[in-house]
């Protein structure tokens, strides 16, 4: 293995509970990761020892919370390569982080400029673009699939010198396809487009260098990368954080405050009204180090070593269907899938009996799911904490499930 | 084996009503409206005629789970010629089987009887209450009056 997997499991206390009879087999962590000990502990500590309210305090904790909350920041920063802590803002998660983005849209979008975004987008990446485009009169496009891939092709004819925005996921939460958002960017720039990342699904599992992506704007989630629920992030380039208006007003966020006007504080402290998430913040940066501790390129190995050992086996399962791409190269570690026959909630309940946990519905990606021509599908993703033995058992009770339904 | 627990819940009958639901399709005369919950990835489409406050036919369309289909197609079979106030009822004594209460009424709902053992897969219950949420809506839409009543509703888990 290319991690130290039964140290890294031994960190996840609740992995060892048994659901149904059965050991549990957490295979939804597309949907949530679970938090090691040490994220935990850091939480623990801090309302512990460290809590008071960040940025205003003289006393002495208000300068450890502080402390503690800048220095997530500064985590963050590091693991993301922004060039400056300025363009690290701490949101609720991805779906503000991009609200926040498409919030911006609507100040500078004109009637008839163009919004592209793909189909396989999650509804956080659509609907606040559809809600930008109905209030400013601006087009949004979508760009299709491919062979269960982004067609790039598409891409070049959807984007154009109308464009304003393009609006992609780093790596999708369906089909686990990994798309070159890289190149992507470069396409936008060359049509003076904007280019936004979704990076929930690629952040916790890959590196990421938003530099070297050279994308606007970039997004992800605490919870999705073993750090607590309530905390994301938002990066900006400076440039465009400075033109952007702050979404939210009240404290924190202000300079000066006269009876019939304010000013705002600079960047990052701009868009942070209201006393923040600090223990979601530190929660992160304790995540980011934990993960940091292990390799995010190891990260990203052990999943693929997971897919190229799961995806023959299941390959092999007369009616299975997976979606997304053939090479486990170009995808994360994210399988959907049906059973000819079967509906996925009931392949979901099928394999919660024998403890193994995946997700069946639409994902949040309806219009997704719609233009597959589906009405559902059941969905296994992996993280740091999976192992060969889970690979197996998922196959096993997909076996077991055919068997118990005939099909 | 685990999935033998399975079989309270995947009885053959609710597997035969899912697999062959009764009262499967649309009818002719009406006007459908869409009750999108996208949550699940179940979609139903109720139609059903109304004569004098009674339920003379009534149709469901739509792809779901084994449970929403079973359901459905339960609910079709013991509504029709019923009046609008029992079928009312009989979605409230469903409804309530289904969350583990046990009541003689529940006899009522023929086959939906059936469907109790929902009450041990609680992420399930929607799915199963589905189809009688929809009727509910279309019979408070349509007031017991002869019109044509179209509903559609997805399964929230």
């Amino acid at each position: 293995m290319t991690i130290e997997i039964e140290k890294i499991r031994s960190d996840f206390q609740i992995l060892d509970q048994i659901v149904n009879d059965e050991p549990l087999v957490y295979l939804d962590s597309a949907a949530t990761t679970q938090k090691p000990q040490q994220v935990l502990d850091v939480i623990r500590a801090y309302y512990e020892h460290d809590n008071a309210n960040v940025h205003r305090g003289v006393h002495t904790l208000a300068e450890r919370a502080t402390a503690d909350y800048e220095a997530s920041r500064d985590k963050v920063r590091a693991f993301i390569n922004a060039s400056s802590r300025k363009e690290v803002l701490f949101t609720r998660g991805t779906t503000t982080a991009l609200n926040w983005v498409a919030k911006f849209a609507e100040q500078i979008l004109q009637p008839e400029d163009e919004i592209v975004i793909s189909i396989m987008e999650h509804h956080s990446n659509i609907i606040p673009w559809q809600q930008a485009a109905a209030k400013t009169g601006a087009i949004l496009k979508f760009v299709y699939l491919k062979d269960g891939e982004l067609d790039m092709a598409d891409l070049r004819t959807k984007v154009t010198n109308r464009t304003k925005f393009v609006s992609i996921t780093h790596v999708s939460n369906v089909l686990g396809v990994i798309n070159p958002v890289k190149e992507i960017a470069q396409i936008a720039h060359e049509h003076g487009a904007i280019m936004v990342v979704d990076g929930a699904q690629s952040t916790p599992h890959m590196s990421v260098d938003v530099q070297d992506l050279n994308c606007d704007f970039f997004a992800f989630s605490g919870h999705k990368m073993a750090g607590p629920t309530g905390i994301g992030v938002l990066y900006g380039k400076e440039a465009l954080l400075n033109q952007m208006n702050p979404i939210e007003f009240g404290g924190e966020m202000i300079d000066f405050v006269y009876e019939q006007s304010a000013t705002w504080k600079e960047l990052p402290w701009k868009f942070e009204a209201g006393t923040p998430n600090i223990a979601g913040s530190i929660g992160l940066g304790a995540a980011v180090d934990y993960l940091i501790e292990i390799g995010i390129d190891n990260i990203h190995q052990h999943e693929q070593d997971l897919l190229n050992y799961v995806m023959p086996k299941l390959r092999e399962i007369e009616g299975l269907t997976i979606y997304g791409p053939e090479d486990n190269h170009r995808r994360g570690g994210v399988i959907a899938f049906n059973l000819d026959g079967l509906h996925p909630h009931d392949v979901a309940t099928a394999l919660d009996m024998e403890g193994v946990a995946v997700r069946a519905g639409h994902h949040c990606a309806q219009p997704l799911i719609d233009y597959l021509d589906l009405p559902a599908t059941a969905r296994a993703s992996f993280y740091i904490y999976n192992t060969f033995a889970d690979c197996d058992k998922l196959v096993e009770a997909i076996k077991l499930t055919k068997a118990f339904f005939g099909v | 084996m685990a999935l033998s627990k399975l079989d309270n819940l995947y009885r053959q009958v609710i597997l035969d009503h899912s697999s062959h639901p009764h009262h499967h399709g649309q009818l002719q005369d009406g006007e459908t409206v869409d009750l999108n919950n996208p949550t699940c990835g179940d979609v139903i489409k109720l139609s059903l005629k109304l004569d004098g406050g009674t339920i003379t036919d009534i149709a469901f369309d739509g792809s779901g789970c084994s449970i929403s289909t079973a359901s459905a197609s339960m609910m079709t079979d013991t509504v029709i010629g019923k009046k609008s106030e029992e079928a009312l009822e009989l979605a409230d004594i469903f409804s309530e089987m289904v969350q583990g209460k046990t009541d003689d009424r529940q006899e009522k709902l023929g086959d939906g009887a059936l469907l109790s053992g929902v009450a041990k897969f609680p992420q399930r219950i929607k799915c199963a209450t589905l189809a009688w949420n929809a009727l509910k809506k279309a019979l408070e839409n349509s007031n017991g009056s002869s019109e044509v009543a179209n509903l559609s509703g997805h399964c929230e888990i």
